[in-house]
C-alpha cells in the first residue's frame, strides 16, 4: 500500500492531504511495481470528520482516534506512522512537507531503515526506483534524486501537486490500534500566531513588505492596506522581522516560510537571495521599489520604480474601483 | 556534559551556483560555515559561558579536505577540538545521521546541535534522523535554549506559531536565526585554534553508504516578463499594474 499521513487542523482535513493523494496516484500511474491501495492514516483525537473527508479521496482510511494523539509530538507521530507502515507493508510513506511533517518524517525513515526523499515537488517511478524532484541551494537548483528500497519515505512540498478530487466511492474506514511511546518533550506554553488573513502557504495573493516600506506604521498602512484590498496574505522580509516590525510567522524566505502564490507583490523589498529562495517560485512577481538597481527587479514580471508611499495609496484607490 | 556541534560547509548565499555535467559544481565558489550550524556553535559556547555544566565542546564535520576550513573557524570561535571525517562521498542526511550518532555515542555527548535547514540540501532531516538513531528527543527550529542540570528548556517554532518546551537530556537541538548572534573569531583565537586538536577519521570506520542518488541538477530560472511600468505618475502606474494583473496575468479579480 501507499500510506499517506493526513495533515489536519481544527477538525478540517488540510489541502496538503489532498495534494499528497495526487502524489500517491502519480506513483501508481508511473509503474515500478509499487501498488495501492492509497491509504490515509488519520492520527488525532475526535477526528471522525477528518476521517470522513479523507475517505472521500482515498481507497481506504485508517483511523487512530486516541487521547495520546490529541496533540502532535514528533516521537509519537513517528512511532505511530512506522508501526502502521510496517503492519501494512507500505512501499511508500508520504508525509506532508509542513514544519512538523519534515520534523518527524526522518524519524520514520530511520525506524523503517528506508531512504528519505524530502520536500518533493514531483514524484514518479523510474524502474524499481522512486524518483523525486526537489529544490536545493536555497531553491536556486532543481535536483532529481532517486532511491531504491522496499519502502521509501517521502515528504511532499505544499502547493506542488493539484488537490485530488473526491473518488467515485468513499474509501472504507478502519480503526487501528497503536503502541504509542510516552512523549518526552513537554510543551509548557504555546503562542499561536493567529491572523484574520488568509494563511501565507494557502494564499493566492501575497503582499510582502521590506525595509523600504519605511516604518512599522507604514507597513500597517500600505502592506496590510493593500493586502486587505486584494484579499491577500501578508508577508515580511527577514530584515523587517529582525527589526521587530512584524512577527516571525510572516517571514518569507530561507529561514521563514516558502510560498508559491499566483501573485507575489513585493513592496520595498530589495530581493536578497535568502528572501528569493522563499518566494522565487511564485507565478507572477510584482516589485515596487525606489531603488531601480534592487535585485528584486531581475525576478519581477511587473516592476515599478517608485515610492511605496505614493504608488500603494494609488493602488489601493484604483483597486477600489 | 559534552556538546557535539555539527559544522557543514556551503556556498555563500550570494554566490552564483554553477552546474557542470548535471551536478552542482562548487569549484571556485566562496564556501562558508552554514549559517544555521554557526548558530549551533555559538549556542554551545554561550551555554558554557552562561554557567551550564559544559565540560567540552566538540565540532564535527563530514566532507572533503576543504571542510577543514569550517572546522578551523569553529575552533577559532571557541570550540575545544574538532573531528573531521574526510570523504568525497556525497552522503544524504539519513546516511550522514549515522555518522553523527556514532560520534555522539563514542564521545558520550549529552547534547547535539545541528542547523535547522542546510543551505545546500535545503533539508531539515539531519537533526531528527540523528535523534532517532540515538533514541533521543529532538527540538527543532529552536530560538531560545537553557540547560539546567539534565533538563533542557526553551522555545521553538512550530507549524502555527511557537511553543515553550521542557525536555530531558540527552537530546538533539536544531538551531536557527533568532537563537543568537554568532561571534567573529578574533585574531588571537584564530592563532590559538591552530594548536587545537583536529582529528581525522576515515569514512570506512563508520560503515555508511548513501541511500539517495542525485540523478541530475539543473538551474531552472523561470523566464520573467521583466515589464517595467513608469512610476512617475503614481495613479497611472497603479492603474496600469492593476490592468495587467487582472487582464494579462489574470491573477486578481
Amino acid at each position: 500500500m501507499i500510506l499517506i499521513v493526513a495533515e489536519h487542523a481544527g477538525g478540517q482535513l488540510a489541502k496538503s492531504t489532498l495534494e499528497m493523494v495526487t502524489a500517491a496516484r502519480a506513483v501508481l500511474e508511473s509503474g515500478g511495481g509499487r501498488e495501492g491501495p492509497v491509504t490515509i492514516l488519520v492520527l488525532g483525537q475526535n477526528v471522525a470528520e477528518v476521517a470522513n473527508a479523507a475517505a472521500a479521496v482515498a481507497d481506504q482510511v485508517l483511523v487512530a482516534d486516541l487521547p495520546g494523539l490529541a496533540t502532535y509530538n514528533a516521537e509519537v507521530w513517528a512511532a505511530a506512522t512506522a508501526q502502521i507502515a510496517q503492519e501494512g507493508e507500505a512501499s511508500v510513506v508520504i508525509i506532508g512537507g509542513s514544519r512538523s511533517g519534515r520534523e518527524y518524517a526522518p524519524r520514520v525513515a530511520v525506524k523503517l531503515d528506508a531512504p528519505y526523499l524530502e520536500d518533493a515537488i514531483a514524484l514518479k517511478a523510474n524502474g524499481q526506483a522512486l524518483q523525486a524532484q526537489r529544490y536545493t541551494y536555497l531553491a536556486r537548483v532543481t535536483e532529481t534524486v532517486e532511491a531504491e528500497a522496499p519502502v521509501i519515505v517521502v515528504t511532499v512540498k505544499p502547493g506542488s501537486f493539484a488537490p485530488a478530487a473526491p473518488a467515485p466511492a468513499a474509501g472504507e474506514q478502519y480503526d487501528v490500534e497503536l503502541d504509542l511511546p510516552a512523549p518526552r518533550v513537554e510543551v509548557t506554553g504555546r503562542s499561536v500566531e493567529k491572523s484574520s488573513r488568509v494563511a501565507l502557504t494557502e494564499a493566492d495573493v501575497i503582499v510582502t513588505g521590506g525595509r523600504g516600506v519605511g516604518s512599522p506604521e507604514n507597513f500597517a498602512t500600505y502592506v496590510e492596506g493593500l493586502a486587505d484590498r486584494l484579499g491577500a496574505g501578508v508577508g515580511a522580509t527577514r530584515a523587517v522581522v529582525d527589526a521587530g516590525w512584524r512577527p516571525y510567522a510572516e517571514q518569507v524566505g530561507q529561514t521563514g516560510k516558502t510560498v508559491q502564490p499566483k501573485a507575489y507583490v513585493a513592496l520595498g523589498v530589495s530581493g536578497a537571495v535568502q528572501h528569493l529562495s522563499g518566494m522565487g517560485k511564485s507565478k507572477y512577481i510584482v516589485a515596487i521599489n525606489k531603488d531601480a538597481e534592487a535585485p528584486i527587479f531581475k525576478v519581477a514580471d511587473y516592476g515599478i520604480v517608485g515610492d511605496v508611499n505614493q504608488i500603494v495609496p494609488a493602488l489601493i484607490e484604483a483597486a477600489r474601483k | 556534559m559534552k556538546i557535539l556541534t555539527l559544522v557543514r560547509q556551503v556556498p555563500d548565499a550570494e554566490a552564483r551556483v554553477k552546474i557542470n555535467a548535471q551536478q552542482v559544481d562548487l569549484e571556485g565558489a566562496t564556501l562558508v560555515i552554514d549559517g544555521m550550524d554557526e548558530y549551533g556553535v555559538e549556542e554551545a559556547l554561550r551555554l558554557r559561558e552562561g554557567g551550564a555544566n559544559v565540560e567540552e565542546i566538540v565540532a564535527l564535520a563530514v566532507g572533503p579536505k576543504r571542510v577543514e576550513d569550517a572546522l578551523r573557524t569553529a575552533l577559532a570561535m571557541g570550540v575545544d577540538r574538532a573531528i573531521h571525517v574526510e570523504t568525497d562521498e556525497k552522503l544524504d542526511p539519513i546516511a550522514l545521521s549515522r555518522i553523527v550518532a556514532q560520534v555522539a555515542q563514542a564521545e558520550g555527548v549529552g547534547l547535539v546541535l545541528v542547523g535547522g535547514q542546510e543551505a545546500d540540501w535545503d533539508s531539515q532531516a539531519l537533526g531528527a534522523a540523528t535523534a532517532e538513531r540515538l533514541g533521543w528527543p529532538q527540538l527543532t527550529w529552536t530560538n531560545e535554549l537553557k540547560v539546567e542540570g539534565d533538563t533542557l528548556t526553551g522555545r521553538h517554532d512550530v507549524d502555527d506559531g511557537n511553543e515553550s518546551f521542557r525536555a530531558p537530556l540527552p537530546a538533539v537541538v536544531t538551531t536557527q536565526q533568532g537563537l543568537n548572534e554568532p561571534r567573529y573569531p578574533t585574531l588571537p583565537n584564530i592563532m590559538k585554534a591552530k594548536r587545537k586538536e583536529l582529528r581525522k577519521d576515515d569514512l570506512a570506520t563508520y560503515g555508511v553508504q548513501p541511500r539517495v542518488r542525485v540523478v541530475n541538477s539543473e538551474i531552472q530560472t523561470r523566464a520573467r516578463l521583466n515589464r517595467m511600468i513608469d512610476g512617475k505618475d503614481p495613479q497611472a502606474a497603479a492603474q496600469q499594474l492593476l490592468d495587467l494583473l487582472r487582464n494579462e496575468a489574470k491573477v486578481i479579480a
